[in-house]
């Protein structure tokens, strides 16, 4: 089992404990729900590139330049 | 270093490895508090996020930082759970090496919320090596009694022997 070091600031006493399964848990489960955050916001941020070159794509096929594609970032 | 600077307590963490390191009982008789770390973590990378939260509080933390990794610059928005103040250096970097951080909490005890700045370098002899800057809020009234530094990003890693972590509280007079 995982061990935790608390240094109790009062005392300067340190205490190494084994997680108890319940903190175990929970920590898995607070890393779960992270990586869930993570990998929406890098598919929010992936959707807003690929949004991104798709209009200059379209840009350019009208004929813009890339500097006046550029000027209007 | 101003001698109103006074060690609070200082934890290295045993041949067992730990998974979070947390200092409790933190008097509330100083103006601000200082965390150096120098931290090597056991993931199979490069580095490992540290996360750190406060009085045991996994809600209201707001921080943004940038990352330089060697090769890029990169802004981050950090999650609200707990606040990701560096990176580790972790299995993958030269053997025996540590990271450095530094975490400052101006006005620690106070009824306002509560702010952060940080910074933090990783070490590796090799191409990829990360330092980050930030800030942070914990938005909350409460005095800070206690700090954990451990590695929620991921649930199951720790620090490796000899990663040590030092509370300093700052007097202004």
């Amino acid at each position: 089992m995982p061990t935790k070091l608390i240094v109790d600031c009062s005392t300067g006493v340190t205490t190494e404990l084994e997680l108890t399964a319940e903190e175990v848990a929970q920590r898995e489960a607070d890393a779960a729900a992270f990586a869930e955050i993570k990998a929406a916001e890098e598919a929010a941020a992936q959707a807003k590139a690929d949004a991104k070159a798709s209009a200059e794509a379209k840009l350019a096929a009208l004929g813009l330049t890339a500097d006046e594609i550029a000027a209007l970032n | 270093m101003a001698n109103t600077y006074e060690a609070i307590a200082t934890v290295t963490v045993g041949s067992g490895g730990a998974a979070t390191i947390e200092f409790t009982s933190i008097p509330a008789t100083y103006t601000d508090l200082l965390l150096l770390t120098s931290l090597r973590g056991d993931r199979s990378g490069v580095t490992q996020a540290v996360s750190l939260i406060v009085n045991g509080s996994t809600t209201t933390y707001t921080h943004k930082y940038i990352r330089g990794d060697g090769s890029s610059v990169i802004s981050f928005t950090g999650g609200s759970g707990w606040m990701n103040p560096g990176q580790a250096t972790a299995a993958s970097s030269t053997s025996n090496t540590f990271s450095n951080g530094k975490i400052y909490i101006p006005n620690y005890a106070s009824s306002n919320n509560k702010s952060f700045s940080f910074e933090d370098v990783s070490e590796n002899n090799g191409t990829e090596a990360y330092a980050t800057l930030g800030v942070g809020v914990w938005s909350n009234a409460s005095a800070i009694t206690s700090i954990e530094l451990g590695q929620r990003d991921y649930g199951s890693l720790k620090f490796v022997q000899y990663s040590t972590a030092t509370l300093y509280g700052i007097k202004n007079s």
